[in-house]
């Protein structure tokens, strides 16, 4: 038995060396916590696309498939592939949008789709840490440029000989652009853009161009007309080359809009929130404040209820604080002033599995049995409550997460995270520093010491 | 055991409690937030009040302005004064705000930016109908969904001890507590949303979700350890005498976790964030039943449930030699 309590003092030893280990990572070592918009201050927009287009194009896709699917009598699956499109049309969103914050250089900006099943929306969330100028952070996000090429053509009345002029849509739009880059005029030195084509703007380019010799061949920018310069021969090249009266930053702004593309779908902002930092600053110091008077009264309750156990499990719970705050830092989990209030709340609800066992352990004295018995038979016997309590609370935390609104995931993470460790906290932390001060036997030396170091504060 | 014994007494008044927050629930209504209406809400600080002749927010003038200028006011409201003094309103309106209206809304709370009220926007929340909607099926369905999960999985591991009370009535019975424990704070919300303006929103439902997290396992705890005496059941014990013994050897455990919960949640509300302070009081009130339930609803009406059906087989045993 001696030789036990050996063995539990060096793992006790171990664990605190781990914690001390623990603690110096968090404190020195680690990136700093990451904050959401809501503590860090900053912007989040979200819109919600337009898909009716793509529908259309599904629907006018299903019904020419099933035309053909009446002949050869195989059965195509029109939904997955609507699926598809919608999912291409949201991830193509995506990328553009994100690649517009990044050049604006935004650091740690969130876009991110969501499906709604309740309203049928496809929505883009935006978050924009450290914007909170809502003007700003549209501005960012941009509207859609709409590059279009139309062909001008002159109409003479053979009545009255007067002439008027009519456009042609010729297909080409910003749709087909590849890479746009500012050029100068070699002779006079003014900005102007080069638009180069994809493939297949390239052939539509060409033969446009063939087909319109000597015509003007008018190019539109967000519904106005830039420049209509006159084509003078085929251009198979698939560059064109728009002079219009721009300064140098109107010419740099324009080839970014279009190089960063034209959105794949319409977007309309619905909803967006604003958050200045200073309101965050003050609930962070707050939320501390709160955290660290809350993590006192426990300490002293423990203290107070068990004794030397509650010290131990004192010593327990700064461990449990240690990993949760380390997973924090390393999962990441975003922390918002709920997940905070979550991770304080779980602080209190962690103590639980230690309340369970020490309760345990004076209900097994009482039986007459000594420390080292009755201790671990606590333990033992407690696992099953600890275990199915917390297994329940976890599947509140998993509901949670799964079926939660963005701030019900997060306080989930966060609640589920805090379960699962003052589980392992309780049952193994605990449980090796009870080990490792109990005496073997009641024979040993200070062992009505250490018997009323386990008497509840109340009573003798 | 007294809560056993005095059930009666422990369950009337939850009856009185939960009948009481339903009544008001459905005759004065929940005042429903931003999150699930769709609006707008901006929150703004005004420095320079307490310098004017005197003194004092002028609540009224702000809300008179913004209808002056066509905004529909929900309500204006003061959430705080903050530590330097400056007064901390909360401005709500049922639309949202167009990018053209934005200038006139600013002029409007500012004062036309006059400098002695030093009026600063600090956070700004507009919210689309359908997101509301949305959020409303959200908050509905993750609580059915707790109740399944949890009906489920107590049933399941509470198998070994099917008698004499299946195991699926334990499941139900615990729901029944939880829902006890989410009634009572929303009927407090009720109350509240009568007597200051208070709004349920996304926080709300998520302290109610916390609480049946917490709650749930208070009353597994308790059914763990009837679980275990039943298993070590005395052949001359009745079910009534184990859960009463059970309830005796859980009591403290109860008390003292729930306790320390309690006191973290009163540090959370007075010294916590300003945003999760009404959460940490809907929690404290659910908390606080959830407790009460866990020991003296969920496991008295267990006995019930298992007079109840000894009752029946009696008769049907009667019924049979008739």
């Amino acid at each position: 038995m001696k030789e036990k309590t050996l063995t539990y003092r060096v793992i006790a030893f171990w664990i605190l060396a781990g914690a001390v280990l623990l603690w110096y990572l968090l404190l020195v070592k680690t990136p700093d916590f990451k904050f959401g918009l809501d503590l860090n201050g900053g912007t989040s927009l979200t819109y919600v696309a337009d898909l009716s287009k793509v529908n259309q194009a599904n629907l006018e896709a299903e019904t020419a498939s099933s035309s053909i699917s009446s002949t050869t009598g195989q059965k195509v699956d029109t939904a997955a592939s609507a699926k598809l499109n919608v999912a291409d049309s949201m991830a193509g969103l995506r990328d553009i949008i994100e690649k517009r914050v990044n050049e604006f250089g935004v650091s740690e900006a969130i876009v991110r789709t969501e499906y709604s099943t309740y309203t049928d929306e496809n929505r883009l969330i935006v978050e924009l840490p450290g914007v909170t100028d809502i003007d700003e952070a549209i501005k960012i996000i941009g509207d859609t440029p709409i590059l279009e090429f139309k062909i001008v053509n002159e109409l003479t009345d053979p009545e009255t000989g007067a002439t008027s002029t009519e456009l042609v849509e010729t297909g080409l739009n910003g749709n087909y652009l590849k890479k746009s880059v500012v050029s100068f005029d070699q002779l006079t030195n003014k900005p102007m853009v080069v638009v180069g084509f994809n493939d297949e703007g390239k052939q539509m380019f060409a033969d446009i161009t063939k087909n319109n010799v000597g015509k003007q061949m008018a190019i539109f920018l967000d519904g106005n007309a830039i420049s209509s310069p006159v084509i003078q021969e085929e251009i198979p090249g698939g560059e064109a080359t728009i002079s219009g009266a721009f300064t140098v930053q109107e010419a740099k702004d324009l080839v970014q809009r279009l190089n960063s593309g034209a959105l794949p779908v319409p977007i309309t902002l619905t909803s967006s929130q604003v958050l200045e930092a200073t309101l965050g600053d003050q609930a962070k110091a707050d939320g501390l404040y709160a955290g660290l008077i809350a993590f006192a009264i426990i300490a002293i309750l423990m203290i107070l209820w068990y004794r030397l156990p509650g010290f131990l499990a004192t010593v327990a719970l700064v461990i449990y604080v240690g990993i949760v705050l380390l997973l924090f830092k390393t999962v990441p989990v975003v922390l918002t002033a709920a997940g905070i209030a979550a991770f304080i709340i779980s602080v209190g609800v962690a103590i639980d599995g230690n309340i369970l066992i020490f309760e345990r352990i004076k209900e097994e004295l009482r039986k007459g049995k000594n420390l080292r018995e009755a201790s671990e038979d606590a333990f033992e016997r407690a696992w099953t409550s600890i275990r199915d309590s917390n297994i329940a609370s976890m599947l509140v935390a998993l509901v949670l997460f799964y079926f939660g609104s963005a701030l019900l995931k997060g306080f989930g993470l966060v609640f589920g995270l805090g379960v699962i460790v003052s589980m392992f906290s309780a049952m193994v932390i605990s449980r090796y520093f009870i080990r490792a001060v109990v005496p073997a036997d009641s024979s040993s030396k200070g062992y009505k010491v250490m018997k009323f170091l386990f008497g509840s504060g109340f009573s003798k | 055991m007294f809560i056993v014994k005095n059930k009666w007494i422990f369950l009337s008044l939850s009856i009185v409690l939960v009948s009481a927050s339903l009544i008001l629930i459905f005759t004065q209504g929940l005042r429903r937030g931003i999150d699930f209406t769709g609006g707008t809400e901006v929150v703004v600080s005004y420095n320079g009040f307490s310098a004017n002749e005197d003194g004092g927010i002028k609540l009224d003038l702000i809300k008179e302005n913004l209808e002056k200028s066509g905004f529909t006011v929900k309500g204006v409201s003061l959430q705080k004064r903050d530590t330097a003094g400056a007064y901390i309103v909360s401005i709500k309106l049922t639309g949202d705000v167009s990018p053209s209206e934005r200038v006139n809304f600013e002029n409007a709370w500012s004062f036309n930016h006059d400098p002695h009220y030093e009026a600063k926007q600090i956070s700004e929340n507009i919210i689309g109908p359908s997101v509301g909607k949305e959020l409303t099926r959200k908050a509905f369905l993750s609580v059915f969904w707790v109740f399944v999960v949890i009906i489920i999985f107590i049933a399941f591991s509470f198998r070994k001890v099917s008698e004499p009370v299946a195991s699926w009535k334990y499941g139900v019975l615990a729901v029944m507590a939880l829902l006890h424990d989410i009634i009572l704070p929303t009927g407090m919300y009720a109350i509240l949303g009568k007597t200051h303006g208070a709004e349920i929103d996304s926080l709300f439902v998520l302290a109610l979700l916390t609480i049946m997290a917490i709650s749930i396992s208070d009353t597994v705890v308790v059914f763990d350890r009837i679980r275990e005496n039943l298993k070590k059941r005395k052949s001359n014990e009745t079910f009534e005498e184990i859960v009463g013994r059970s309830l005796s050897q859980t009591l403290l455990r109860s008390f003292n976790t729930s306790f320390a919960v309690i006191l973290v949640l009163i540090a959370l509300y007075a010294l916590g964030p300003l945003s999760t302070r009404d959460f940490s009081l809907t929690l404290l009130v659910g908390i606080i039943a959830g407790t009460y339930s866990s020991l003296f609803v969920a496991s008295p009406v267990l006995v019930l449930v298992e007079k109840f059906q000894n009752r029946n087989k009696i008769k049907n045993k009667k019924k049979k030699k008739a």
